[in-house]
């Protein structure tokens, strides 16, 4: 966050304490009574099952599990601008966990943010979008989180500066920010299309990352799948603004959503990685319905990209005539594999078609270069090597100058050396706490015969 | 396969120093000539068929020691075995002696290096022509001193008489004195009074490997040598239909296309000019491709349907023995890569119409004869050597590429050419391990006790070695190509697909079916262990599913239809030194599974426990610690023996959870780490340990291969005690396993 | 003609700029260590180390070198006076073909530069990138432990032997 965000957030802080005070009254939620933790035979399977697949819709498990550590344990540190919080276990485990959680105070937590105490929860847990999961999703969730592994572990402390480390604050924010009800079906389109609305605005939460954010941390409605910020990387947008050579249509929504990868625009990475890996088990209808959905929030590309597929294509052919040093670093590095006659996703994405050579924001290119792509465990799935180690901020900043220059009709980067230079910072924070991607198998279909 | 020595007088004088000179010539000639007529009667080990002493040793008037074996060094470590082997009987320091490995000019015929036959074929061989090469010393020395042989000692490489007096053995040795035949039987040391073998001998390969020294065939620079890079082509039967080299040949460094219908390679003076070389070509050449390869998703229907030649290898009945429950169940494996890290690689040089090729092939002599015949050469104008290479167990690229060196050597008279394949070609070229199918029916009688037992398994078989031409991908993509030869079942006691397919155990009735199918839609050849990794995995997971409904413990179990005293003492150390108890309850979402085989009902036995752990949620496993107790005959080196144990349980394990060939209707579509994943570092387990049964003075068994299939069972085993759910094809993937609990 | 520096030597070698440094090391310099495995990065058999940093040598182009320090196993020690590292994987054992080795040796060395004191899990996450198919990776981890201890011992003239830039 930059330092003039800060002041913003800090005056706008006060003013929401005076607000958030005087709203003590409204503010206040009771506890809801404890249970005794029920057992994992209380559950109908078919309840746990669909459970297990909208959990996995919710990504619930990328927030809730640290990596290498036991399922919905919680403990990922979140850093926002306003501090760290930490996720909280969500096994039954009734001293550390939702044990002793009825279903009630489960749905209340969902639905407004408040956990079984009666204390406000913070917007990490995005529950703005989790108020529109409707009744009969909230009780399949919490089936099968009840039916988990209990563990016993509590998170760390939030690490929040004062006047964020109020609860009552949230109060307010909510206030101001937390709307009910924000999805409601459109009887003018498709079953489908409502479906993929209403997993879009409520569980798959897809705005979190891909809507830019205010000072005080809430969406830009305005704004509205426009592009924001995760774990130092950039979501892009996903709206008319995407800056994806060729136009995003439902077909290569769905496939990208399900395989991680698609041919006209590369391989999930960074956070995404994990979404596509959740989606990669959950009912196809669902994927489909949220690919129909968004295709239409992005099928209007703005009239500055509006260009034929082919020309991107072509692009990919022409010749270098930018700096020598990036075109030898690219020859070497790059194109061995980019270049390749592998199948996607080995052979990494067609330069031309990638977003993140031509999206404003240089630093997920920037982090994919340094980083590179790890092997998953024991599943087939794309390797790149991160060259962090082999190249310095210039020879980095050489390449992507390159391939900006090469493979994109966009203008330059400015500021390029400061973005390695954090990626260069961040990445090894990064690849702690981000899980690997998920398998993308080989289709022999996308396999070019000679 | 075992032929004699072929050597001329002309090319051994070319050859190395004097004294070796004569012992080579003489040894040869005679071997040529007499060695059928006069083969002394069955003596032990590989001198059955190079009974010739000095065929395996031979010293210098200055004492000079040198130990020939016909196998290859493959990273087992048994060089650094034979050596010590070789110093204990001839009483000589360690370090003053020197084995020469696998080379068609120097070293006896031992055929292929595989099965965990080394230390038996060579091993023995070595040891017990050492004890009577020491024996001749002796003999020789009784002579020169005028004294009884029974006064006399060795030590440190000399005859030593009672008075003090030492004649060294190069005092001792006279031209031809080792060249005799062995004896049928030697005295050997008594293995109470074992000096070196035994100790845990640091490997003499190790320090070169470990300072960047030339260690292998990749690092072999000849004076002159070019680099070449072979086009293959994109799929089995893919046919060359069009090539322009011109810009090719125009191109910085290149030496030369070399084309022989669809074979296809380019030679350049350096190696980096020779990849971008390949490149160029590989965008020139246009193939014709046929769709000719199965459904992989349907792999066991399409191979049970396959016509099959069926054999009954083992019957036993008793009909008094009659079942109460009967279970079956069907188990399956994938075709699965050897996988080198280091890909293939071959240096040739055509001179004079001699061809010399420096290889990492298994079989120095089997190869040649495929390389002599394909390039229609007589088998004396070829000579192999074999150079280390990257860990191969099996069949991998190292004779194709030997042959491609050769081929394209020729077209290049006199310049060494280094043949160097590309990650993708090992990956999509190398013979695989054959897919299998086993099917396993069973009954219990009202005691628990298995009392019929049946087994059925299907599979190509397992070695497509070469010998003729027919096997080597360069013979087969030439002008007028060699046919891949007809495919054989090997034979028992030791078996291909049917490798440990007989039961270890006694049952009342028991009755064992080889399916051995001719028709090989993938290729296929020798892969460590070869058909004992999956026969030994079905039935042991299957002791497991029938212990199950027994409701016994699975160690108990199978010491209840187990009689073999060594067999049961691997078994119990293994589950000892685990800490397996009957009653044993595993932590929350981890298992325990154990697993034991006797290698090929005749080597090693090996028992393991072991521990895993599966994640509910992703359905990731990890093995987090395995057991294991091995029972190799005499221990020559305890701690190559634990290496190569702890190695095959790693390996195996990650075949089991991890690995598959795949491919399409016409193309292999695993063709590196990206789509052919192996273990990482991630996945390595807390510990291994390795416990080993020594048995002094009995035979050597050997042991690179014992391992495989009993680390996939126990680790499946685990999986399934674990998760409550048995995954009976292989691999055992994280889906898989998932799909498995939440069904 | 460019220059490259080795073990502390420096070397006019004829290459291109965007020549992976692997093939010059092997084929221009006849040094044995660096291993071609893939030439696509995934495997790790190639590792170098440059100015302290473990690299994979396959993918890093010659334009990347300039003014850096190339270090190879071979810099490190000899047969006679092997480094704390090589001792290491001597005592342990640490190799069965031992292809595999001589990166994952680089990449240990890399690490132990940083940071003397890895924990066994620092040392598995580091070592990810590297692949071994005989399955000796219990010995591997135990050799880097051992080197661990070995650096940690040894007196600072001989570290600065067994030491790479
Ligand atoms: S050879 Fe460089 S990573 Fe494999
Ligand atoms: S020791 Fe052979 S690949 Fe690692």
């Amino acid at each position: 966050m930059r330092a003039s965000a800060r002041i913003i957030a800090g005056i706008a802080a006060v003013v929401l304490i005076a607000t958030a005070a005087t709203a003590f009254a409204i503010a206040w939620r009771p506890a809801i009574a404890t249970i005794d933790p029920p057992g994992p035979q209380a559950f109908d399977t078919a309840l746990v099952k669909r459970g297990r697949d909208l959990a996995a819709i919710g990504n619930c498990s990328d927030c809730h599990t640290l990596r290498g550590g036991k399922n919905f344990a919680g403990g990922l540190p979140v850093s926002t601008p306003f501090g760290t919080i930490f996720s909280t276990n969500i096994t039954p485990d009734p001293d550390t966990g939702i044990g002793r959680w009825s279903e009630a105070a489960f749905r209340r937590a969902m639905r407004s943010g408040v956990n079984r105490e009666g204390q406000h929860l913070y917007p990490t847990f995005p529950y703005d979008h989790f108020t529109n999961v409707s009744d009969e999703d909230d009780r399949a969730l919490y089936a099968f989180l009840m039916t988990r592994q209990p563990v016993r572990a509590a998170p760390p402390e939030n690490q929040l500066s004062f006047p964020f480390n109020q609860r009552l604050a949230i109060a307010g924010w909510k206030l101001l920010f937390l709307r009910h009800d924000t999805h409601r079906p459109d009887p003018k389109q498709s079953a489908e299309w409502n479906r993929g609305a209403y997993l879009v605005e409520g569980l798959a939460h897809c705005g979190a990352c891909h809507t830019p954010r205010n000072a005080l941390g809430a969406e830009r409605v305005s704004a509205q799948f426009s592009g924001g910020d995760v774990d130092d990387w950039h979501a892009y947008a996903i709206n008319e603004q995407s800056r994806s050579p060729v136009p995003w249509t439902a077909d290569a929504l769905f496939a990208y959503l399900r395989e991680g990868w698609h041919p006209d625009h590369g391989t999930a990475r960074g956070p995404m990685a994990k979404v596509v890996s959740n989606l990669s088990s959950v009912p196809a209808s669902d994927v489909r319905a949220i690919a129909v959905y968004m295709a239409g929030v992005s099928d209007k590309p703005a009239s500055a990209r509006a260009e034929p597929n082919e020309a991107a294509l072509a692009r990919a052919g022409r010749a270098a005539q930018t700096n020598s040093a990036g075109a030898s670093i690219y020859a070497a590095a790059c194109a061995s594999c980019h270049e390749g006659r592998r199948p996607l996703p080995y052979s990494g994405v067609n330069l031309s078609l990638s977003t993140a050579i031509s999206s404003p924001d240089p630093r997920n290119l920037a982090n994919i270069v340094l980083s590179g792509v790890d092997a998953v465990e024991g599943e087939r799935s794309p390797i790149m090597p991160g060259f962090a180690a082999s190249m310095n901020d210039e020879q980095a900043s050489a390449l992507l100058n390159y391939l900006r220059a090469r493979f994109s009709e966009q203008p330059t980067w400015t500021d390029l050396k400061k973005t390695i230079a954090d990626a260069r910072r961040t990445q090894a924070v990064f690849l702690q706490t981000s899980p690997g991607p998920r398998n993308a198998p080989a289709d022999p279909q996308q396999r070019e015969k000679p | 396969m075992n032929g004699p020595m072929m050597l001329d007088r002309r090319r051994v004088l070319a050859g190395s120093g004097a004294l070796i000179v004569s012992f080579s010539l003489s040894s040869a000639l005679a071997q040529q000539h007499d060695a059928p007529a006069t083969a002394a009667p069955n003596p032990p080990g590989s001198l059955k068929t190079s009974p010739y002493l000095d065929a395996w040793i031979r010293i210098d008037a200055n004492g000079a020691i040198e130990v020939f074996t016909g196998k290859a060094e493959l990273g087992q470590g048994f060089k650094t075995a034979f050596q010590q082997i070789a110093a204990e009987e001839l009483d000589v320091a360690f370090e003053s002696l020197k084995v020469t490995t696998a080379d068609t000019r120097l070293t006896a015929n031992e055929g292929y290096t595989a099965g965990s036959n080394s230390m038996k074929d060579s091993g023995t061989a070595i040891q017990n022509a050492a004890a009577q090469v020491r024996a001749l010393l002796i003999a020789e020395a009784a002579r020169r001193l005028d004294q009884p042989e029974a006064d006399l000692r060795t030590e440190n490489g000399a005859v030593i008489a009672p008075d003090g007096k030492r004649l060294s053995y190069g005092e001792l040795v006279a031209a031809d004195m080792l060249h005799v035949q062995a004896q049928p039987s030697s005295k050997l040391k008594d293995p109470a009074t074992f000096k070196l073998v035994g100790q845990p001998v640091p490997r003499v390969d190790i320090p070169a490997k470990v300072t960047g020294g030339a260690a292998y065939v990749q690092d072999m620079r000849l004076p002159g040598m070019v680099h070449a890079r072979v086009v293959r082509p994109p799929s089995y039967g893919a046919q060359l239909t069009e090539c322009d080299a011109a810009a090719v040949e125009k191109m910085p460094g290149v030496v030369k296309v070399v084309r022989d219908s669809n074979f296809l390679a380019v030679v350049a003076e350096k190696e980096i000019q020779s990849i971008k070389a390949m490149n160029a070509l590989a965008a020139a050449a246009k193939w014709k491709e046929t769709a000719s390869l199965p459904k992989q998703d349907d792999l066991p229907n399409v191979l049970t349907g396959l016509p099959s030649q069926n054999t009954t290898i083992f019957e036993r009945g008793d009909p008094a023995a009659t079942g109460v429950k009967t279970i079956e169940a069907i188990y399956t494996r994938p075709y699965q890569a050897h996988g080198s890290i280091g890909p293939s690689c071959a240096v040739a040089q055509f001179i004079d119409g001699e061809m010399t090729v420096w290889t990492h092939t298994q079989g120095v002599y089997p190869d040649r004869q495929g390389i002599a015949e394909m390039l229609r050469l007589p088998p004396a104008s070829v000579r192999l050597i074999h150079v280390e290479g990257s860990g191969c167990y099996g069949h991998n690229g190292a004779d194709d590429a030997a042959a491609d060196a050769a081929l394209i050597a020729r077209a290049l008279p006199g310049r060494p050419v280094r043949v160097q394949w590309t990650r993708e070609q090992e990956h999509a070229w190398e013979p695989f391990g054959p897919a299998m199918v086993t099917k396993l029916k069973a009954s219990l009688d009202g005691n628990g006790r298995i009392v019929d037992w049946n087994f059925d398994v299907w599979s190509n078989t397992h070695s497509m070695r070469p010998g003729g031409a027919g096997s080597l991908l360069a013979a087969q993509h030439m002008t007028q190509p060699f046919a891949v030869p007809a495919p054989k079942p090997l034979p028992l006691p030791e078996g291909g697909g049917d490798r440990n397919a007989i039961p270890f155990y006694s049952f009342a009735n028991a009755r064992v079916v080889h399916h051995f199918i001719p028709a090989m839609p993938v290729r296929i050849s020798a892969m460590r262990a070869l058909g004992a990794y999956h026969n030994v995995f079905s039935i042991e997971s299957f002791m497991d599913e029938l212990a199950a409904l027994a409701g016994a413990d699975p160690v108990e179990f199978r010491l209840r239809h187990l009689d073999d005293r060594r067999g049961r003492d691997v078994i119990e150390r293994a589950a000892q030194a685990f800490g397996w108890k009957a009653d044993q309850k595993s932590a929350q979402d981890r298992g325990y599974g154990f697993a034991f085989a006797r290698y090929k009902n005749l080597a090693a036995y090996c028992a393991i426990a072991s521990e895993v752990e599966v994640n509910r949620e992703t359905g990731r496993p990890r093995l987090v610690r395995a057991v294991a107790a091995v029972d190799s005959g005499q221990v020559v080196n305890p701690d190559g023996l634990v290496n190569q144990i702890e190695g095959a349980i790693v390996q195996s394990m990650s075949w089991t959870l991890y690995e598959s060939v795949t491919f399409d209707d016409t193309r292999i579509t695993s063709i590196d780490w990206q789509t052919y994943p192996i273990l990482r570092f991630n996945a390595v387990p807390d510990s291994i340990e390795v416990h080993i049964i020594n048995r002094p003075g009995q035979p050597f068994l050997g042991s690179g291969e014992t391992g495989q299939g009993p680390a996939a069972a126990s680790i499946s085993n685990a999986i399934a005690n674990a998760t409550g759910k048995r995954l009976r094809n292989l691999q055992l993937t994280r889906k898989r396993i998932k799909e498995a609990i939440d069904a | 003609m460019m220059t490259l520096k080795v073990n502390g030597r420096e070397h006019q070698v004829d290459a291109e700029a965007d020549t992976p440094l692997l093939y010059v090391l092997r084929d221009d310099l006849k040094l044995n260590a660096a291993k071609f495995g893939c030439g696509l990065g995934q495997c790790g058999s190639c590792t170098v180390i440059v100015d302290g940093q473990a690299v994979l040598s396959c993918v890093t182009p010659m334009v990347l070198l300039e003014g850096k320090q190339v270090t190879t196993l071979e810099g490190l020690g000899t047969i006679a006076e092997p480094a704390p590292i090589q001792r290491a994987f001597m005592e342990e054992q640490a190799a069965q073909c031992g292809y595999c080795i001589p990166g994952m040796m680089m990449r240990a060395q890399a690490l132990l530069q940083k940071n003397s004191k890895p924990t066994d899990e620092q040392i598995r996450a580091e070592l990810e990138p590297h692949l071994c198919r005989c399955g000796t990776h219990m010995r591997i981890l135990r050799a880097v432990h051992r080197a661990a201890r070995l650096m940690d011992t040894a007196d600072a003239s001989t570290t600065a032997k067994g030491s790479a830039r």
